[in-house]
């Protein structure tokens, strides 16, 4: 019988990936259900084992299952791993992704998988903990912090209940890498939270997932039960979220699962001392979790061996929006923004010139074409006023209005915030008018005013437009004012980096703010 | 009467799914999932149930139900509707996507057809972001939606 690899990743179904196989077992063939290799210009992606190799064709319809077969049809891409988009790639991580079925133990096993918590079970935990340590592994999920410290601190502490907390509840827009591996490699992330209950002393740990990924909750939760045992003492269980952003946020998501508003604490106390159910607890993003695995089977240094700077190992970079060749690029800090947005990923799939790209998420910063050497690297980003965050890269042409996406920044903002402090949830809401009444003030024949004072009380409680301020120029100043108040003055990222994607906006792109155009971009 | 019957049908449910599943507070969140999953919403009566329960205040039960966008306090319409408003996909054409479906399923976004067929929601972002503009239609994704797409949309959900 023949056997013929399709993806089961929610993404590949949504582009008719159930149908495909439905119609390759209808003529007869074993269909075996993988994660999404992750370029998503060729899903759905069917895989044809000939002599014990896979040959690719893509994207692939139902009605193509005889041309498939006998290998004529106009889609065939060969080996799909030397693919250029693949061939460059860095996987560490994402290995197994779109390889193996994702619900079988002994592929999963037949891969390298579980060698890393053998490994980490002969030694102590203080040598695991150095390990993830020398690894320079630091949090995947936007901060960056060195993960072997916060599990140094969760190890120290005493205590007779400690926890592992996964947080899968990423939300940022433009990002899927979370999705991909939970649905494509479940086992790797099992692992990686076995590890780190070694490590630290935890015998119970939750996976806090977004409802919005029902594929990656039902594969988490099936991968959960067929690994008890693999796994035992350690103890797992799937947590669901209630689609509210800000529990992404780890305060407000250990809130969430102790069945509270998900509502960001006040730190310190850290989580690591004072976390879930006031107990001691390591929180980490999926992707820092299931690098884990790698970093104990292969050792430390063939994963610090790669990247840039003080950013080690390998970021999943996910290539969103309107990009021709989008997916999932997994490769070592250091490749720039440009490489990736037009090199890789190849530009729009408009075909129109790139105009913006946000990175990070909706609190990540846009950049203009003009600082496409910036290389992907924490601290580079941060000093050119961005941040990386979960590494999602999202295009857009020149038919981008970037006043629209400040303001859709600022009503993401007071749709998402908690509530619990003032600059984020009032701030946004003000926002969102200052920015109505930029738009209008642009949209009208722009009239000069004098610059005003008092920005920042104005900003926050006064919604009624002053008549004398209504001008282009009074009210960015207020935008700016309003900024500043919400990125020192709020609790937690949400409220506090809301001000990137508004004030990058308005510094590389005045001129849809109704400001003149800039001159001439310096180089960086 | 038809509420009280709601109300203890309602605390019937509740008692039996806590005697499984305890009692603690952070079985909370669980049980308006799966009391959502029953039933279809969280209805007020339900919320006095849920606080004796699991020993929490009404207003601690109130105030967790209205904070999570995806509990509902109202059945939705026959058919849901997730289209998803983040940048990724209004990088897509997603807000000309958006509008036109308001104006093709003859709803606002986030409201339920008078007639009860649709509901439909915004949705910020389900990670299939190089793909859009997305929608979730009875829990199927959807990607890449353009104007046939949205047709095939439009006539499924009015079936």
């Amino acid at each position: 019988m023949t056997r013929v690899f399709v993806s089961r990743d929610m993404a590949s179904v949504a582009l008719g990936a159930d149908e495909v196989a439905q119609a390759f077992e209808a003529a007869g063939c074993e269909v075996i259900r993988t994660g999404s290799r992750g370029l998503f210009s060729i899903e759905p992606l069917v895989e044809v084992e000939q002599n014990g190799a896979r040959v690719g064709f893509g994207p692939v319809e139902p009605g193509d299952v005889a041309a498939v077969l006998d290998g004529s049809h106009a889609a065939r891409l060969g080996d799909v791993s030397a693919l250029p988009f693949f061939a460059g790639q860095q996987r560490f991580t994402f290995a197994r992704c779109g390889v193996i079925d994702p619900l079988c133990p002994e592929d999963y096993a037949a891969h390298g998988g579980w060698r890393g918590l053998d490994a980490a079970r002969a030694i102590p935990p203080q040598a695991v903990v150095d390990a993830v340590k020398a690894s320079g592994l630091r949090g995947r999920g936007g901060a960056g912090f060195p993960t072997g410290i916060k599990w140094q601190t969760v190890l120290d502490a005493v205590s007779d209940a400690k926890f592992i907390v996964c947080n899968a509840d990423e939300g940022d827009s433009g990002t899927f890498a979370d999705r991909m591996l939970m649905e494509g490699d479940p086992f790797c992330l099992i692992e990686g939270m076995a590890i780190a209950g070694h490590a630290v002393g935890a015998d119970h740990g939750y996976v806090y997932i977004r409802s919005e990924y029902p594929f990656a909750i039902a594969t988490m939760r099936e991968a959960i039960t067929m690994s008890a045992e693999r796994i035992a003492p350690f103890a797992l269980e799937v947590r669901v979220g209630a689609g509210a952003y800000v529990c992404g946020e780890e305060t407000a998501l250990l809130d969430s699962i102790e069945g509270k508003r998900g509502q960001v604490r006040a730190k310190p106390p850290l989580p690591a001392l004072a976390g879930l159910f006031g107990q001691p607890t390591v929180i980490n993003n999926v992707l820092s979790l299931a690098a884990v695995p790698f970093i104990l089977s292969e050792g430390a240094e063939a994963y610090a061996a790669v990247g840039f700077g003080r950013s080690r190992g390998t970021m999943p970079v996910q290539l969103a929006g309107n990009v021709k060749h989008g997916g999932l690029y997994e490769i070592g800090f250091g490749i720039t923004l440009g490489e990736l947005v037009n090199g890789i990923g190849g530009g729009t799939a408009s075909g129109r010139p790139v105009r913006a790209v946000q990175v990070g998420g909706p609190l990540g910063a846009y950049f203009p074409p003009s600082m496409f050497n910036l290389p992907f690297d924490y601290e580079a980003f941060a000093q050119a006023g961005g941040l990386i965050g979960h590494a999602g890269i999202t295009v857009f042409d020149d038919s981008v209005d970037m006043a629209h996406m400040a303001r859709f920044a600022m009503e993401f903002c007071s749709v998402e915030s908690c509530g619990k402090c003032t600059p984020c949830r009032i701030g946004s809401t003000r926002g969102v008018e200052v920015m109505d009444r930029i738009i209008a003030a642009r949209d009208a024949q722009p009239v000069a005013t004098e610059r005003v004072g008092g920005g920042l009380a104005k900003a926050l409680y006064s919604c009624a437009p002053d008549r004398n301020d209504s001008g282009l120029e009074p009210q960015t100043a207020l935008l700016r004012d309003l900024c500043d108040t919400m990125k020192y003055g709020s609790l937690c990222a949400l409220g506090g980096f809301t001000p990137y994607p508004v004030l990058s906006a308005l510094d590389h792109f005045p001129e849809d703010f109704g400001a003149p155009a800039p001159v001439k971009e310096a180089a960086a | 009467m038809k509420q009280d019957k709601a109300v203890d049908e309602a605390t019937r449910l509740i008692e039996d799914w806590t005697r499984v599943h305890g009692r603690t507070r952070d079985r909370l969140l669980p049980l308006l999932h799966w009391l959502q999953e029953e039933i279809g919403y969280v209805d007020d009566p339900a919320v006095p149930a849920i606080a004796r329960a699991l020993n929490l205040s009404r207003a601690d039960v109130h105030g967790v139900v209205t904070f999570y966008h995806d509990f509902r306090r109202a059945p939705a319409g026959r058919h849901v509707v997730k289209l998803c408003r983040a940048e990724s996909c209004q990088a897509r054409g997603g807000a000309a996507m958006e509008a036109e479906a308001t104006a093709r399923l003859g709803v606002a976004m986030g409201e339920t057809r008078r007639d009860g067929q649709v509901t439909l929601e915004p949705v910020y972002c389900l990670g299939l972001c190089a793909i859009g503009p997305n929608a979730l239609v009875d829990g199927r994704p959807i990607a890449r939606i353009d104007a046939a797409a949205l047709e095939r949309i439009v006539q499924e959900v009015s079936a």
